[in-house]
């Protein structure tokens, strides 16, 4: 029964609310705050899923415009630039109300680079990095593209690191919360969390719904038919050069939106954020998933995020994402919401034909 | 820059690039003979070397070297029967995927069974502070060590595809195993034992190297991302040119030091490797149509 | 009759025993046992277990059992930061023993704040008491003191030209501020300084930059394996200068691991590692000798000082709730004012000034001698 893309949004919302009545009612009202955090890191997750199941292109480095993302808003809305009030450049950024003054955690005061100010920056300094890398290593295929962006990933892991203004290994804190709208607002206390659960959760269905849209579009089908069969779509007329570096940037923004608002959320980024691991876990979760199938990626990832984020699997987290991802990769290849049982257990204990082989 | 020092970094390259040549062989043997970029190749050359110290307290150390090849060996040939083998078609992402999963199970298995704690083998001959010098350059034995080790086996390998029956039959395999499978060729138990002889490989390596860089659970990603790096470098399934890779990038990193911050040494690896990449996937020393006609099927 | 009373008196007496055990105190503990930090982690979350069976086996505090929630962040804030929440809002625990990094509990510290938890740090940074928060603690003891200790000795032998190699970790970064503050005051030039990744295999081309600057001792400040990797490359190369650590070199198995490299070495760290070469009469001699011995003897490892910092925290907090009883505003008052607490890193003096409690006296110079390590002379 193939529900109309409205029906499903909807369905996703009425799940949201529920999941929130649920846990208020339970006593549990604390889970809110995973489930927040793991809201962020699938909006990260759902541009990977286009990337891999529609274009068909592996990203190791997602991971990386994640943390680009993170570290470039924790880093304008955390530099006090006071000191250099009569800069003629700072002085221009407070006229146009890009930098405010806001009191900081000890009592004093700073002026800072305003969040929004900052998202923006963000979001343009992690497209840019983006077409750069895409244009050159779009041009690769299978592993040389994994270790493009694997490489990708692992630099800006090290420069994260190796950066004494970024915070080097201690990351970045203090992160002031980032206020979309008056009275709507990314972080604060345990007061604003039933706040921050509707708002993460409400950009993740304006994103699904973006995504579905595009999906559903003449564009959708073009990428569709590139995973398919690249050389056939382009002698159709596709320009599959511009879509898969247009795929590629999309996931890229994704990741880095991701990013600003989960660092105003925890207050702070740091460089693990950035690290290898940390892709393969979005890799892995997109294979859950199923690669291109947008909801069974959300649901995998709200899921495995969860129980990660309170420590279920405990000292294990890392041989349990190893292991589904070999399980998933061994027995369901289009992922878990996917699954044909009956094939599955047909192909492992296969009946005799009669007078046939095996 | 004193002729003394330049010798003394280029050293310092040769043991670098050494360690990441001795890695990235590996690496070549299962694409040669499958497609496949093993993730896991790491996990082996970390797994050869706990083993070996494991086996070290109870054995000499030949034996025990000997002893972790074997284990490792073996590992490799259950990997690959578990993971790779009844898998149908797979496509290239899907491999990806699974051995990366299994690069992640091998490290927390080996945390489990060994803790977190820092081991290595002793020296093969000297100690840690021992060096012969040659032209005022100082080089510790160990370092002759591993790269006579990663000679000897570009040695055997060149002989072992040159000259040998399997060794044909395995070229046989990778060049089109369709084909291979029509002539009798049992193209399943090549894949296997492709892994057997890079998870040995892997082994050996981690052995030799240890006393240098010490073993511990989680020393496989660092490695098998730098052994990669160098297998690509030097064009995949190529392993004189994976040998010569590594030492050139070795020294380049050794050499960027004495101009660079160390903090940004990785950067400028991955960087040149990115540059790489963009201008010539087949690598140094690939051919382009070697690169590109490697298909799995 | 007669039986009967007996019996009746018998079974008053088992119902007394059997009567439901008190509240549990729980106390949370942020944990860094798998993941990058593990040799930091792991023999934290050991003592933790060691130390909370030996408190209920004492009857627990003030009569109530002591139950440990350990979370394992893996070394990263995230996890720490969402674990931390969690134990504050879930598990409602009194109080918070960690995080193990520094680059955690500076992401953490707002969270305790504001959910009025006491929190006992066993990392080292300096913003994490200062400015002071009333709730934050934490144990270890500053770096400057390490570093101060390290550039007096350097200034009675004579050195002024150094060569500085540190790790690309919290630690190595914190060490590196406090040398490149504190070299000035004690006439010492800092000739190279390099940050290497850590986990490199090998640094013979960093050391052959600290030999090309001719530099009269050579000061490596990290806390993992490549701290042993240094100084075996620096006496491969042959640069036959004095080698300082900090004190992160202060677990016996790197010196093992650098085997002959390692004699000479010279490095500060808290007595606990000498327990055996300590003095009768040294105040710090029975704790930390109980502890080595416990701890050898259940997990059958060497002490370090990570372990130690676990001790100290945790008994800190058994101290000061026995003293001010289950009110967390109470017992954070008393830890903060806590004087005289003997530990494994030094003897405590806390105030509301000062949430750290050691001064420069809880660092020795130790050196290695026969691959042992012993307090250095004078």
């Amino acid at each position: 029964m193939r529900l109309s893309r409205a029906a499903q949004v909807g369905l996703f919302a009425a799940a949201v609310v529920a999941a929130q009545l649920l846990s208020s009612a339970a006593g549990k009202a604390f889970f809110l705050t995973q489930l927040t955090m793991s809201a962020y890191y699938t909006l990260a997750v759902l541009g990977l899923s286009l990337l891999m199941g529609y274009a068909g292109q592996i990203s190791l480095g997602q991971a990386g415009f994640f943390a680009i993302g993170g570290y470039t808003s924790a880093l304008l809305t955390t530099l006090d630039l006071s000191p250099q009030r009569g800069h003629p450049l700072v002085a221009a950024l407070v006229r146009l109300h890009l930098a405010v003054p806001r009191p900081d955690l000890y009592g004093g005061e700073v002026l800072s680079v305003s969040p929004w100010a900052a998202c923006v920056a963000a979001v343009l300094l992690g497209a840019a990095v983006a077409v750069s890398l895409g244009v050159p290593v779009l041009r690769l295929r299978g592993h040389y593209l994994a270790m493009a962006t694997l490489a990708f990933g692992t630099i800006v892991s090290s420069v994260a690191v190796g950066t004494q203004a970024l915070g080097a290994a201690d990351g970045l804190s203090g992160v002031p919360p980032f206020v979309l709208f008056p009275g709507l607002r990314v972080g604060g206390g345990a007061a604003d969390r039933v706040q921050n659960y509707y708002l993460a959760w409400g950009l993740v269905a304006l994103a699904m719904l973006l995504l579905l849209n595009l999906i559903h579009s003449r564009t959708g089908r073009a990428l569709g038919a590139i995973h398919g069969a690249e050389d056939a779509a382009r002698a159709m007329g596709v320009d599959t050069g511009a879509l898969k570096l247009g795929t590629f940037v999309l996931a890229a923004v994704t990741a880095t939106v991701a990013g600003v608002l989960l660092t105003h959320y925890n207050a702070g980024i740091g460089p693990s954020e950035a690290g290898v691991m940390k892709s393969v876990r979005y890799v892995a979760i997109v294979a859950v998933g199923g690669m291109g199938s947008l909801w069974g990626t959300l649901s995998a990832s709200a899921v495995l995020n969860f129980l990660s984020l309170r420590g279920y699997f405990g000292a294990y987290d890392d041989a349990v994402f190893g292991g589904i991802l070999v399980l998933v990769m061994l027995f369901f290849p289009d992922g878990i919401l996917a699954a044909d049982v009956r094939a599955l257990v047909a192909r492992l204990a296969p009946r005799r034909a009669p007078g046939g082989e095996a | 820059m004193t002729l003394e020092l330049l010798l003394q970094y280029l050293v310092a390259g040769l043991t670098y690039g050494s360690i990441y040549a001795v890695v990235a062989i590996g690496f070549n043997i299962i694409y040669n003979a499958t497609g496949i970029i093993n993730f896991a190749q790491g996990e082996f050359v970390m797994l050869g070397g706990m083993i070996a110290v494991s086996l070290e307290r109870t054995v000499p150390l030949p034996l025990a070297v000997a002893g972790a090849v074997a284990a490792t060996a073996a590992v490799g040939a259950l990997v690959e029967i578990a993971f790779v083998r009844w898998l149908r078609r797979p496509s290239v992402l899907r491999l990806i995927v699974i051995t990366i999963g299994v690069a992640i199970l091998l490290r927390e298995g080996a945390l489990v069974a060994w803790g977190e704690g820092v081991r290595s083998l002793p020296y093969f001959t000297g100690n840690e502070v021992s060096a012969l010098s040659f032209a005022g350059a100082r080089i510790s034995p160990q370092v002759l060590w591993v790269l006579g080790t990663t000679a000897l086996i570009v040695a055997f390998l060149s002989f072992f595809f040159g000259h040998t029956m399997l060794g044909w039959e395995m070229r046989a395999c990778a060049a089109n195993r369709d084909a291979a499978a029509l002539c009798g060729i049992p193209t399943r138990n090549l894949v296997t034992f492709s892994f057997v002889l890079s998870a040995a490989i892997g082994a050996l390596a981690g052995c030799v190297v240890s006393p240098i860089t010490y073993t511990s659970y989680a020393v496989g990603a660092p490695l098998a991302i730098k052994g990669f790096t160098v297998a690509i470098l030097g064009g995949l399934g190529n392993s004189g040119g994976a040998v010569a890779a590594g030492l050139v990038l070795g020294v380049l990193e050794s050499l960027s030091v004495s101009l660079l911050p160390t903090a940004y040494k990785d950067v400028v690896t991955l960087t040149i490797l990115l540059a790489i990449l963009f201008v010539r996937p087949s690598g140094l020393f690939g051919s382009r149509e070697a690169s590109g006609l490697k298909d799995l099927g | 009759m007669r039986a009967i009373r007996f019996a009746a008196a018998a079974a008053v007496l088992a119902a007394a025993f059997a009567a439901p055990a008190k509240d549990p105190i729980r106390i949370g503990a942020l944990v860094a046992v798998t993941g990058p930090a593990s040799y930091l982690g792991a023999p934290e979350a050991r003592t933790l277990e060691m130390v909370v069976q030996e408190l209920n086996a004492q009857g627990g505090i003030g009569g109530r059992p002591v139950e440990l929630v350990v979370k394992d962040t893996g070394g990263s804030p995230e996890k720490a930061i969402s674990f931390t929440k969690q134990l504050i809002e879930e598990e409602k625990v009194f109080a918070i023993v960690g995080p193990t990094t520094s680059g955690e509990t500076l992401q953490v510290k707002a969270i305790a704040e504001e959910g009025k938890t006491p929190l006992v740090s066993m990392a080292a940074a300096e913003g994490i008491v200062n400015p002071v928060a009333p709730y934050v603690f934490k144990v270890a003891p500053k770096d400057s003191y390490a570093v101060e200790m390290i550039f007096k000795r350097m200034k009675k032998m004579g050195i002024t030209r150094i060569g500085f190699l540190s790790s690309n970790t919290g630690f190595g970064k914190a060490g590196k501020e406090q040398v490149e503050r504190l070299a000035p005051a004690y006439g010492i030039q800092v000739a190279v300084n390099e940050v290497y990744d850590k986990a490199a295999t090998d640094l013979t081309a960093e050391v052959t930059k600290l030999k090309a600057a001719n530099v009269q001792a050579v000061l490596n400040w990290s806390i993992e394996p490549a701290q042993a990797i240094v100084i075996k490359n620096v006496r491969q190369v042959g640069l036959g200068v004095p080698i300082f650590q900090s004190h992160g070199f202060a677990n016996v198995q790197y010196a093992r691991a650098a085997g002959a490299a390692a004699e000479g070495v010279v490095f500060p760290a808290s007595r606990i590692v000498v327990a055996d070469a300590l003095p009768a009469g040294h105040p710090q001699k029975g704790v930390v000798e109980a502890y080595k011995k416990a701890y050898e003897a259940r997990y059958h490892e060497d002490v370090s000082t990570f372990g130690g910092h676990a001790w100290d925290a945790l008994r800190i907090l058994a101290k000061a709730i026995d003293q001010a009883g289950p009110d967390r505003e109470r017992a954070r008052g008393a830890v903060e004012n806590l004087k005289g607490f003997v530990g494994t890193a030094g003897v405590f003096n806390f105030s509301p000034a000062d949430h750290n409690g050691l001064d420069i006296d809880c660092f020795e110079l130790l050196t290695v001698k026969d691959g042992r390590f012993v307090p250095l002379g004078p």
